[in-house]
């Protein structure tokens, strides 16, 4: 049985939801009752059916949404997808990763045939069926990073390794929490990191990247981030700021169940074998304060961690102006009892 | 036996004598399916379990990355070496079941280069056969030049003046044949990246001439993996696990605390990735420091040690492990 793609937008109307089954599944990231930096690095191995690690590349219900969404931003402003031209070995092998991945964990919805280095890849839900070279660009429509990250959820870097550390080389970054490809390519990995606050006096920087450039080739790693985002934009990017800074002041307390989001970006990387680069997935879920408030455990829990945000923490994910408000809504949600151990609801 | 690396488990497919000293293995996935693909320059540790003991070496993968239905590494036996070159070359033939590592790189092409500048010495052709295997195929720009004693010694020099032909160029030790380096270095088309393979004293010469002539150290690439050098049997306490142990006059400081049960990370064996750095807790004596990771501060300072490669002397040593 495949998945039923909705129907929905990130923009305009915001028609975007969650399926009562897509709510359980949600990935969570607190778990326990508060928040601080950690490198919470682990390996990126395959996690319990019916959640979203149940395959390593995940496809959800908000596929084809997603991707029509990704079209749009790209049409307006194709900087958001950038690949320097020594990258394109890279790309190459994003695309035999994700094909491999998605065909794996979905065979109803995608096919990858491969004889040699002719490869037909047959993508159903975007009504895709191509025959292309394996390593010869120009029997594709686009650059193989731009043309198989027009086909997958979640934004991507692809980042080259030399001199010990990491460089963002390449990229397709449309559902970012206020970062910009475009600003930040050809950048190492300190560079990129620079405005991060808290975490370069804990050392933190530089023992991530020491983990990252040890990444070996068959043993992914992951780790879950978050931030808020009022109303569902994909899109939250700097360019794009006057479009969605504006809806920070638009939280009452009438309406946070409907405008406040929880965003987490499940982050993945990954050696790449040929160019011995390491690509990094960032995939953004949503979820709105109505649906979360569905697991009451998660409602307590969410409730504890905002109230007691450091500040600085609170300024960087730019949740200033409305926690307040978003404070006392969900503390009607906790009457304070415990939270089981765990990420999952109860 | 901990690792950094998901293990393979393979069968020799193919062992073919390329010279006196070199031999070259072929090995398969056991279950007929491909192999991971790798990229020029990666290498594989090779599993050699050789009666009571197991010998953990790196070998760099010399086939072309485009061809992953087999893996193949050239072995030069080293008579006077820990044995490792001696078992593969006596007790390695085909059809034997070994285990190898996932193939990791550390002596990965820079991509951005206009021009990639290869310099081989001996055995340190290796990793250059993938490495000019990937380029050809990419349309990438190289030239090698290579180092041997002998004609019959030049390990592939015949394939690759074959396959490449003038974009390889041979150096004969008796015939007194010698690379012009600063002229080579001298002459270089600007987006140049240099990278050397072969034994320390030809990279030591190489890194430093390109070092006078200006060369930015980003742009020259260089692999040289320590082979663990036998010496004089030494004690050490390990202080978190509680264990005292014996390195063996043969045997690696990391294979002596692998032998007790404590399992540090590794991925090269070689001196060079930095996995198994060890904190020394205190020591009463000399360490031989034989590894390209360490500062020389770090050297100096006592408080560090590689334990793939280096060694000790003297009356105590205790280790953070």
């Amino acid at each position: 049985m495949g998945i039923t793609f909705r129907k929905e937008t990130f923009r305009d109307d915001f028609t975007f939801r969650n399926s009562p089954e897509h709510i359980r599944r949600f990935p969570f990231p607190f778990h326990e009752d508060s928040y601080m930096y950690a490198v919470n690095i682990e390996p990126h191995v395959v996690g319990p059916k019916g959640s979203v690690l149940e395959n390593l590349i995940d496809v959800d219900e908000h596929y084809v949404a997603e991707m029509q969404d990704r079209a749009l931003v790209l049409a307006e402003d194709p900087l958001r997808c950038q690949s320097l031209p020594h990258m394109t070995l890279a790309g190459w092998d994003l695309l035999e990763l994700l094909m491999e991945q998605q065909a794996l964990g979905y065979p109803e919805h995608f096919t990858l045939t491969r004889d040699g280095d002719r490869w037909r890849w047959i993508n159903r839900p975007l009504g895709i069926d191509d025959t292309f070279t394996f390593g010869d660009t120009s029997t594709l429509p686009y650059g193989p990073m731009e043309y198989i990250t027009r086909q997958s959820q979640g934004d991507f870097c692809i980042l080259d390794q030399r001199d010990g550390n990491l460089w963002m080389d390449a990229g397709m970054v449309t559902t970012q929490a206020d970062w910009s490809l475009d600003f930040d390519i050809g950048m190492n990995f300190f560079e990129w990191h620079a405005p991060v606050p808290l975490a370069h006096e804990k050392g933190i920087f530089i023992r991530a990247l020491k983990f990252l450039t040890n990444i070996q080739q068959g043993k992914p790693a992951r780790r879950l981030n978050w931030t808020m985002t009022i109303n569902p934009r994909l899109d939250t990017s700097p360019e794009n700021y006057h479009k969605w800074g504006p809806d920070r002041t638009t939280v009452t307390p009438e309406n946070v169940g409907d405008k406040v989001h929880l965003r987490v970006e499940l982050q993945s990387f990954w050696r790449l074998p040929r160019s011995n680069g390491v690509v990094f997935p960032i995939r953004c879920y949503l979820i709105k304060m109505d649906e979360l408030v569905t697991q009451p455990k998660w409602a307590r829990r969410l409730h504890r961690v905002i109230r007691d945000l450091p500040e600085e923490l609170a300024t960087y994910k730019g949740l200033t102006r409305y926690r307040p408000t978003l404070v006392e809504w969900l503390s009607k949600l906790d009457d304070g009892s415990a939270t089981s151990p765990g990420f999952g609801p109860d | 036996m901990s690792t950094g690396t998901t293990k393979l488990d393979v069968v020799v497919s193919d062992v073919v004598p390329v010279n006196e000293l070199v031999t070259r293995f072929h090995f398969r996935r056991r279950d007929g399916e491909l192999l991971p693909t790798f990229s020029g320059g990666a290498h594989v540790v090779v599993e050699m379990r050789d009666g009571e003991r197991t010998r953990l070496n790196p070998y760099s993968l010399m086939g072309s990355p485009l061809n992953t239905s087999e893996y193949t590494i050239s072995v030069r036996r080293d008579d006077v070496g820990r044995g490792g070159s001696l078992f593969m070359h006596r007790s390695v033939k085909p059809g034997l079941e070994m285990v190898i590592s996932y193939p990791v790189n550390l002596f990965s092409l820079d991509l951005r280069a206009r021009k990639h500048l290869m310099l081989a010495g001996g055995i340190g052709i290796t990793p250059f056969m993938a490495q000019t295997s990937q380029l050809a195929g990419s349309g990438g720009n190289f030239e090698l030049h290579y180092t041997c004693r002998t004609a019959s010694l030049g390990t592939y020099a015949d394939v690759l003046q074959q396959r490449y032909d003038r974009r390889v160029r041979l150096y004969h030790d008796d015939l007194d044949e010698r690379i012009d380096l600063d002229r080579l270095l001298s002459s270089q088309p600007l987006g140049t990246h240099l990278y050397v393979c072969g034994p320390a004293g030809m990279i030591n010469w190489v890194r430093d001439r390109a070092a006078a002539l200006g060369w930015p150290s980003e742009t020259v690439h260089f692999e040289h993996f320590a082979a663990p050098q036998p010496g004089a049997p030494f004690d050490v306490t390990l202080a978190v696990t509680g264990k005292t142990i014996r390195v063996g006059s043969q045997q690696s400081l990391l294979e002596a605390i692998e032998a007790a049960g404590v399992d540090p990370p590794y991925l090269c064996r070689g001196g060079v990735c930095g996995q198994c750095e060890t904190n020394v807790v205190s020591h009463d004596g000399k360490f031989i420091h034989n590894d390209h990771w360490l500062s020389e501060e770090d050297h100096r300072s006592g408080c560090k040690i590689m334990p793939c490669v280096s060694r000790f002397e003297g009356k105590s040593l205790v280790l953070e492990r």
